[in-house]
């Protein structure tokens, strides 16, 4: 499925993006994604969902900023953007473009909390706590 | 605490289609990925492509299915040129082809000396186009079973191929098709791409396909010879 394997190259970046040696858990992803990636945000969640068990992913919500299929014109030099076929320029009508904008697939930030270190911030478990 | 990360889902894969790129192109090795939707005539037009090629180009060939070795076995028996199979299921039943399994189906390859590496990719319309595998062009071949809005339904495709050919065109006599609303329809989504008509069964437009890919392997050798003699 499309957006099982990009799930499970999402996982990589995000997991190589978190602070190293804090033990954190991860809230959500912020995804910029561009239209013609034909990525189906709410399939995107379900494979994430299933690839992030069991990883610091579990549980983090997916956020998506889309981004339309942006047209830079050769023939007047504008930029528009389109929703859907014919690509041509939304100010001239040329068809000599360059598509701009539209193919992105990054991960923008994401939001961690910090987990609390294991015997030490809990005064239940410290024996000098008062 | 939110992390700033701006980093592509996909850049693992766009690191080693880089370096990929890079030595492909140190050895000017035209790289073609052929793409299409599953049943279009990719295989048959390579075998054609390879049995008249071969004599004048060092040509080998990588081939990508979710299963079985029939199509490596097919090119194999067109000409004497090198084919090697990657089956994806080995690797998770991908429905396309990463930069990562070419590779690893590249070195088993002997590259120095080839004038062209072509790429059949897994049949689909939809992951191929995200996945830049080093190449240096891209083909998407279209049959004229296919219906002519699919250029409409699979933009990105059309989008970032060089060359669409329109195939299985000895079909036409018995088919309701309008070439000229397939031919729109590229348009629609990718105007100036190059299109060619072909019937691997009659052998209508393969020569304008040959010439198209003798020529880019003309350019790509010239422009090594350029790198190669501009640097310093």
């Amino acid at each position: 499925m499309h957006e099982m394997g990009i799930a499970m190259q999402l996982l990589r970046v995000v997991e190589e993006s978190l602070p190293p040696g804090e033990p954190v858990r991860l809230k959500s992803i912020r995804l910029r994604l561009g239209k013609l990636t034909a990525v189906v945000p709410g399939s995107l969640r379900m494979c994430m969902e299933i690839v992030a068990k069991d990883t610091v992913a579990e549980g983090a919500t997916l956020e998506f900023d889309e981004v339309p299929v942006r047209l830079a014109c050769r023939d007047c030099g504008a930029e528009t953007t389109v929703e859907q076929p014919p690509f041509v320029c939304g100010s001239c009508g040329g068809k000599k473009v360059d598509v701009v904008g539209g193919r992105e697939m990054i991960v923008e930030s994401i939001e961690v909390e910090d987990l609390p270190a294991s015997g030490s911030s809990n005064n239940e478990d410290k024996p000098n706590a008062n | 605490m939110q992390i700033k990360v701006v980093r592509d889902v996909l850049d693992a894969n766009k690191t080693v289609a880089g370096q990929m790129r890079a030595e492909y192109a140190d050895l000017g090795v035209f790289v073609l990925n052929l793409m299409s939707s599953p049943g279009s005539g990719k295989t048959t037009l390579l075998q054609k492509t390879l049995a008249a090629l071969s004599g004048q180009l060092k040509i080998a060939v990588i081939v990508g299915d979710i299963c079985t070795t029939n199509d490596a076995e097919r090119l194999a028996k067109s000409a004497d040129v090198p084919v090697t199979q990657i089956c994806t299921d080995a690797f998770g039943g991908d429905c396309h082809l990463a930069a990562h399994v070419v590779r690893e189906a590249a070195a088993g390859l002997t590259l120095a000396g080839l004038d062209l590496l072509i790429v059949e990719n897994v049949g689909n319309l939809v992951c191929p186009a995200e996945f830049d595998i080093g190449e240096d062009k891209r083909a998407v071949v279209l049959s004229v079973t296919e219906g002519e809005d699919k250029p409409l339904k699979y933009p990105l495709m059309f989008q970032v191929c060089d060359v669409a050919l329109l195939s299985k065109v000895d079909l036409l006599p018995h088919l309701d098709y309008s070439v000229k609303l397939a031919r729109q329809a590229i348009q629609d989504v990718h105007p100036g791409l190059t299109v060619i008509e072909v019937s691997s069964k009659t052998g209508q437009g393969l020569e304008a396909w040959y010439a198209w890919i003798i020529q880019q392997v003309k350019e790509k050798k010239e422009q090594r010879a350029g790198d190669q003699g501009g640097g310093g």
